[in-house]
């Protein structure tokens, strides 16, 4: 099936398109003084998630597998999700495993505004992860998933600031942000497509995410050039090479997406080209501003940086660890926290006002959300490391660097 | 230290209350009970997220059947039928769904929809003010006379530590006019304008407050009391004395269910010399005694909250209620061993002592 043709249309879900859309929420607005307290959107939301517009869902109508561990799901979002997305963002998806849920963002790898509404994101399972693998090998079309806006700056130009030269270098599932910004070419016909140089690693062949596909484009499309590369038999890509498979890189804006060493190996060499290359001016390239192709100077560099999930690597025994650093992103403030003190004491010890309540675990009136990091309930050893959980700062103690919302 | 036995003849033989002086295996029970806290926390998964789902669709579905019916009231069945539902609707949304989430009991989900920071009830006090009362003051002080304001809420005199007054020779009449009007009365208790005359609170938070409550008032009552009525055109009238009667049926049982859960006779109370440098254990110790839990089957733990394991609940207010069952007899067992009184007793049974006390209280001594 070419996948890079744009899909037949269908309605993006039951009622007829905008009209009953608006008609629902007209209603919803009317009909609001009789649910009080709850809202129509918490009944609506029974009769089928997808109706719900304050928590929105999607379902997975499709799940297609691209490697042995790794599998696309076709998601058709229900009304609370506004908006679409730009090619190269990502999705936050809540996942439920165990009646707990967990959320985690995957690259959306379907066009931007593609017509029947329906997105796909590609994920990779990791071994040691919880929600990669139920997604990849546990997850039935027919399934609901909460969803979030789709976020991230590493995004596709807008089809008039698209530059005509571009360079992809991509390394493992860095590939997904990438092959839905292919995608998005390949559905705007309306305008001629960029030049197009793909340079992307994999482990293998039987483990390169979308390899058939991006072949079969590479054939058909005469503005995509594609070079694919094996590490399990092959070194991995260095600035030579790159200067090497594509010669004029320089005219070419840049954006790349894999783990952390490729990346630092690129911003290496795009910043000592640009130190090399200062104009005699003194000006420089801007390094973000996306469009500045034209000229002799190196174009520009977007990076993106997967976070493979780090947070549960050992497991944590109460002796061996001492508290850690917390730092509290409201109000900017950054202090020690050791094992025993609660976080409310922490916060309240810093001078940041802090909710609290009871002082004991009892009344979760101290809830803070934990933004990034994990924390140990000093009542059970338990260890939290979701992010964005609530957390009951005055029985809760640091496990290392946290950033609380406070 | 003062000892604080009640000199209410207890209608089953129960031990003898404890010195209050923490027994030396204060520590050992505590960590027992931290045990089996943990289990439940380590069991709870898809299963307890499956089961308040389902009461909380039950529930909506109830209470959307009860209002269709109450539509058409002009019909008796239908009026029999609508009320019915929707005073069950009424009594889940209060107890097993309201109380327990506001608790923080499903927070462990992390489902924003059903979470103690975003919960609001069909219930006159505002979420917030309850949560601070209830959660805060209620389970941290229970039954510390002087501290747990829910001890009586203020106007009813529950312990020979009170000091008597006149006015409490008609307490009797005040808890029984309370009971249909049991979420004003919270909703007036919640406000706390006694710690606004002992300093303790502002007088501009508390106007803050008598704000947010008059705004959800003003909502409540017209949803019930003027739009469903307006909307059921013929109907009316039956249709607000249904509404009517189901909220007051709700009131009465949420004030059967609390009141049946610290004060049935053999409850104790506490003194604030008691808590003094109370230890973990010795705070598990309190919320058995200062508690009382009442027998029946599922159904009736159902409907009122699992406050029927009021023991547990206080034991474990954030452990979801449907755990409570299976926590009881455990709980109960460890008492056992350890000689600590568990009240317990058939809910009538519990009732009539909790009149007793209240009889008892109203004249002094």
């Amino acid at each position: 099936m070419p996948v890079f043709a744009p899909r037949p249309q269908s309605p993006p879900w039951g009622l007829p398109g905008r009209f009953g859309t608006r008609l629902l929420s007209a209603l919803s607005t009317l009909t609001t003084p009789l649910t009080t307290p709850l809202t129509p959107d918490d009944f609506l939301g029974l009769v089928d998630p997808l109706l719900s517009a304050r928590h929105p869902a999607g379902v997975v109508t499709a799940v297609r597998p691209e490697t042995a561990d790794a599998a696309t799901l076709v998601i058709r979002p229900g009304r609370g999700w506004y908006g679409g997305h730009r090619a190269g963002q990502y999705l936050p998806v809540g996942v439920e495993l165990d009646g707990v849920r967990h959320w985690r963002t995957y690259s959306l790898t379907s066009a931007a505004g593609a017509p029947d509404g329906e997105v796909t994101i590609t994920v990779k399972a990791d071994p040691r992860g919880k929600v990669s693998p139920h997604l990849v090998h546990r997850t039935p079309p027919g399934t609901i998933l909460r969803l979030g806006p789709a976020q991230g700056e590493f995004v596709f130009p807008e089809p008039e600031a698209t530059p005509d030269r571009l360079l992809f270098v991509t390394a493992g599932s860095g590939i997904t942000p990438v092959m839905g910004m292919l995608r998005t070419i390949v559905l705007r016909r309306d305008r001629p497509a960029p030049d197009v140089v793909l340079l992307h690693s994999a482990p293998a062949p039987d483990e390169c995410l979308f390899r058939a596909e991006l072949t079969h484009m590479a054939g058909q499309l005469t503005w995509l050039r594609l070079h694919l590369r094996y590490t399990r038999t092959a070194a991995r890509i260095t600035a030579r090479d790159i200067a090497l498979l594509c010669p004029d890189w320089r005219s070419r804006e840049t954006w790349a997406c894999g783990p952390e060493g490729l990346l630092a190996v690129l911003r290496e060499h795009w910043e000592a080209e640009r130190r090399g290359g200062e104009r005699p001016d003194g000006q420089r390239s801007d390094g973000q501003r996306p469009g500045g192709t034209e000229g002799p100077r190196a174009g520009s560099l977007h990076v993106e940086r997967f976070h493979l999930t780090a947070p549960t690597a050992a497991p944590l025994t109460l002796a061996d660890d001492s508290g850690g650093r917390v730092r509290f992103a409201r109000t900017g403030v950054e202090v020690a926290s050791p094992a025993s003190v609660p976080l409310l004491v922490t916060g309240e010890r810093a001078g940041v006002p802090m909710p609290y309540g009871c002082r004991r675990g009892i009344c979760f009136g101290c809830l803070v959300p934990l933004l990034h990091g994990r924390v140990r309930d000093l009542r059970t050893g338990e260890v939290h490391d979701a992010q964005g959980e609530l957390i009951q700062t005055c029985v809760q103690a640091a496990v290392g660097t946290l950033v609380l919302d406070r | 230290m003062t000892s604080t036995v009640t000199d209410q003849p207890p209608p089953n033989p129960m031990k003898a209350a404890p010195p209050l002086e923490p027994p030396p295996w204060t520590d050992d029970f505590g960590a027992e009970l931290d045990r089996l806290r943990a289990e439940i926390v380590a069991r709870r998964g898809a299963r307890d997220a499956r089961y308040i789902h389902t009461v909380i669709a039950v529930q909506r579905g109830l209470e959307a059947g009860g209002r269709i019916a109450l539509a058409v009231s002009l019909l008796p069945p239908a009026w029999l039928a609508g009320t019915a539902m929707l005073t069950t609707a009424k009594v889940l949304e209060n107890m097993e769904l309201g109380h327990n989430i506001l608790h923080g009991q499903w927070d462990w989900m992390g489902d924003p929809a059903v979470h103690s920071t975003t919960w609001e009830w069909d219930f006159l006090t505002p979420a917030d003010a309850w949560k601070h009362t209830h959660n805060h003051l209620h389970h941290t002080y229970t039954n510390v006379v002087g501290r747990d304001r829910d001890l009586g809420y203020t106007v009813l005199r529950m312990s020979p530590e009170q000091p008597w007054h006149p006015a409490y020779l008609l307490q009797p009449l005040y808890a029984a006019l309370l009971a249909p009007v049991f979420e004003w009365g919270i909703a007036l208790y919640d406000l706390e304008a006694d710690a606004v005359t002992a300093g303790r609170k502002s007088v501009r938070s508390l106007l803050g407050e008598i704000g947010r409550l008059l705004r959800k008032g003003a909502r409540q009552a017209a949803k019930d009391y003027v739009l469903f009525p307006l909307l059921a055109g013929p109907s009316a009238l039956p249709c607000l004395l249904g509404n009517l009667t189901a909220n007051a049926l709700r009131n009465v049982w949420a004030h059967t269910v609390i009141f049946c859960g610290h004060f049935p006779g053999e409850v104790r109370t506490f003194t604030e010399a008691d808590i003094e440098g109370e230890t973990r254990g010795a705070w598990y110790l309190r919320q058995i005694q200062g508690s009382a839990d009442f027998e029946g089957g599922p159904l009736l733990h159902i409907l009122s909250g699992n406050l029927g394991h009021q023991i547990e609940h206080h034991l474990f207010p954030d452990l979801p209620s449907n755990r409570y069952a299976e926590l009881a007899p455990r709980v109960r067992d460890l008492c056992e061993e350890h000689d600590v009184p568990y009240v317990t007793g058939p809910l009538w049974r519990q009732y009539v002592s909790m009149w007793g006390r209240v009889v008892r209280h109203a004249v002094p001594g």
